[in-house]
């Protein structure tokens, strides 16, 4: 046995005395603070919301997460969980694209849209929720159908669409058919406003890059959580290019408000009521109802195909022709 | 359960090296160079040779103007059209003047608005892309870079009038995208057609600007692979060598197909065009579909099996 160890040892002590160590900080991870520190248990992390009681701070929620959280408690359907990324380019980087959605996919989670029907404070809707855990939330060619199928299901069935985003843009592993997937959304959201259906945007932390510069951007009401970042160059790429210095404020949530590009700040803990009164204001009797001045219209058209069924001689192409004139009108009156 | 996935891991590694990339990464490296080369034809250059006349209109009506696009009116052979289209520059003052045709979001504004000019006075809108990306600055994003690309997708997408998008260099990331929301989208024989440029991405993915090359191997941008996915309809073809070597003839040979499709648009009602112009973005996409032994599986805790029992038919991969 030699001397050896004692000396260490007593090296490791006297270093340890040194005064200019840094103070003792938790480990990060998920559950502590970025902002305060504070550290929660995972459940009680969950059981609020994910937001930090002591400063605010907004974690990152998980998809389905989010859909129970808007749901309250109530029942949600997911709808169409077995679309999967496909690897059209045979894309590799760093490493295959494929072995990149297989770990993503292990995580627990399919794909970075999560689509469910659900009811928001008792109003139904369908909901698109992001998630960023999935590849950084980005939009492939499954996010741009799946939120595709959302648009023709809330038409189908005359529900308005709540759409909560959460992504550093479009996938770049699915190159050019990606960036189209910017298109399909916009072609998707078009189907709603024909319908004339009400879209609600709720930008949670991050927003940024293609999918800002899509449908995020099309909302009829835009939300967004305290924080987010909402850009479509993020700020390292700007600094880079610019060379400007960019203050810590850039492109937060509360920044975007002031620049007039979102309708409110709203904290996590108020979102569904808050959804559920926009809803609740713009809720017609029959979900889509048509607008008054056609249903006055259609109340005259059918009072006018009263009267012509009544008179026995009158023409049966004037009927038919106030009947098609009716269907145009968006069917009979309810 | 790992042992398959692992020997999975590896097939599909084989399978990469053995069918990747079907063109050369020096090929289509030369590609991205020729969709930038410095004498290549830019829309001005185009516009002066296909119309007997032309008029640019300045400025969005609500902040500026952005010389990095250019938009305005001109003079046909078989009538009038709006032709707008990024411009670079050529030598370094007008390069930075056009801020080597990256856009702010007045000029997408500007486009919108020459757009709604169209639309009145039934003129057929060009669109000419030629972008590395939109401008990427603090300014654009406080005045909405992001919500002026999504409604210029959407006034393109609403358009009554016919229009053809043309890649004419390099149309990287959502600020060539919004300008290519068409009825036809056409695209030069050298240009590409990206997600992002080579550089970008290779800052993203290898996080290392310098693997440009490797980036513009995989992204695969070129116009042949393109056509292939559905991206571009139609791929023009340039005069041997490229564009900049005969600014007339590729001006001229661009005008035929032009002149061709915008007699095919023409046929089509209103209506009807737009409805495909939906559809064909709609189309776009690949995705598996895998088959759910029990689709509540998937599902959190609380969800109920789909309506109908709802598990899709199984279809094979890709």
């Amino acid at each position: 046995m030699s001397r050896r160890p004692i000396t260490v040892s007593v090296d490791r002590l006297r270093r340890r005395r040194a005064p200019e160590r840094p103070p003792r900080r938790l480990p990060a991870d998920d559950r502590s603070c970025p902002r305060c520190q504070s550290h929660f248990r995972a459940e009680e992390l969950r059981r609020n919301l994910r937001v930090c009681g002591a400063c605010r701070h907004h974690f990152p929620v998980p998809a389905r997460e989010r859909l129970d959280q808007l749901a309250e408690g109530g029942a949600w359907q997911e709808l169409w969980p077995e679309l999967r990324a496909a690897d059209p380019l045979q894309f590799v980087d760093l490493q295959p694209y494929p072995d990149r959605v297989e770990r993503a996919e292990a995580s627990g989670s399919n794909e970075a849209l999560v689509v469910g029907e659900l009811a928001i404070r008792g109003q139904a809707c369908v909901a698109a929720v992001m998630d960023f855990a999935f590849l950084g939330g980005s939009m492939g060619a499954v996010v741009g159908e799946k939120l595709a199928r959302a648009c023709d299901r809330c038409v189908e069935r005359g529900l308005p669409l709540v759409t909560v985003t959460a992504s550093g843009g479009a996938r770049m592993q699915e190159g050019v058919i990606a960036l189209m997937q910017m298109a399909k959304t916009v072609v998707a959201f078009e189907a709603l406003h024909e319908a004339e259906l009400p879209v609600i945007v709720v930008l949670a932390h991050p927003t940024t890059g293609g999918v800002w510069a899509s449908f995020a951007s099309l909302g009829d009401v835009t939300y967004a959580e305290p924080g987010a970042l909402i850009a479509f160059s993020g700020p390292r790429v700007i600094e880079q290019t610019t060379r400007e210095k960019l203050p810590d404020d850039f492109g937060r949530a509360e920044t975007q408000l002031a620049n007039g590009q979102i309708d409110a700040v709203v904290d996590r803990r108020d979102l569904a009521a808050r959804i559920g009164r926009v809803l609740a204001i713009l809720e017609r009797p029959t979900g889509l109802g048509p607008p008054p001045a056609v249903t006055w219209a259609q109340a005259g058209a059918e009072r006018a195909v009263g009267v012509a069924k009544g008179l026995p001689d009158l023409s049966r192409r004037l009927v038919a022709r106030v009947l098609k004139s009716e269907d145009e009108a968006g069917g009979p009156p309810r | 359960m790992s042992t398959a996935r692992r020997s999975g891991r590896f097939v599909r590694r084989l399978a990469h090296r053995l069918t990747g990339a079907p063109e050369a990464e020096s090929a289509i490296w030369e590609t991205v160079q020729l969709a930038r080369h410095q004498d290549r034809p830019y829309p001005l250059d185009y516009v002066e040779r296909l119309f007997s006349d032309w008029e640019e209109l300045h400025g969005d009506r609500l902040y500026g103007d952005d010389p990095a696009l250019v938009a305005g009116i001109a003079r046909g052979a078989d009538g009038p059209v709006a032709v707008i289209g990024q411009q670079k520059g050529r030598d370094t003052t007008e390069r930075t003047y056009r801020n080597f045709g990256m856009p702010n979001p007045e000029g997408y504004r500007k486009a919108m608005r020459v757009m709604a000019l169209a639309d009145k006075l039934d003129l057929p809108v060009v669109t000419l892309i030629d972008t590395p990306g939109a401008f990427p600055g603090a300014g654009g994003e406080e005045r909405g870079q992001g919500g002026a690309i999504g409604r210029s997708m959407q006034t393109m997408l609403r358009l009554r009038v016919p229009s053809v998008a043309v890649v004419i260099g390099e149309g990287s990331s959502g600020g060539a995208l919004a300008l290519g929301v068409a009825d036809r989208v056409m695209m030069l024989e050298n240009a590409t057609y990206s997600v992002i440029s080579p550089e970008g991405g290779a800052a993203i993915l290898w996080r290392d600007a310098a693997k440009a090359q490797s980036a513009a191997a995989a992204f695969q941008p070129t116009a042949a692979n393109c056509y292939r996915w559905g991206i571009a309809d139609v791929v023009v073809p340039e005069p041997p060598g490229g564009a900049h070597t005969d600014h007339d003839e590729a001006a001229r040979l661009l005008g035929t197909y032009l002149t061709r499709a915008f007699r095919e648009l023409r046929a089509l009602s209103p209506a009807e065009r737009r409805r495909q112009r939906g559809e064909r973005y709609r189309r776009i996409g690949a995705y598996r579909e895998v088959p759910m032994a029990s689709p509540t599986e998937m599902v959190a805790g609380r969800a109920e099996p789909p309506p109908n029992g709802g598990v899709p038919a199984p279809r094979p991969p890709g």
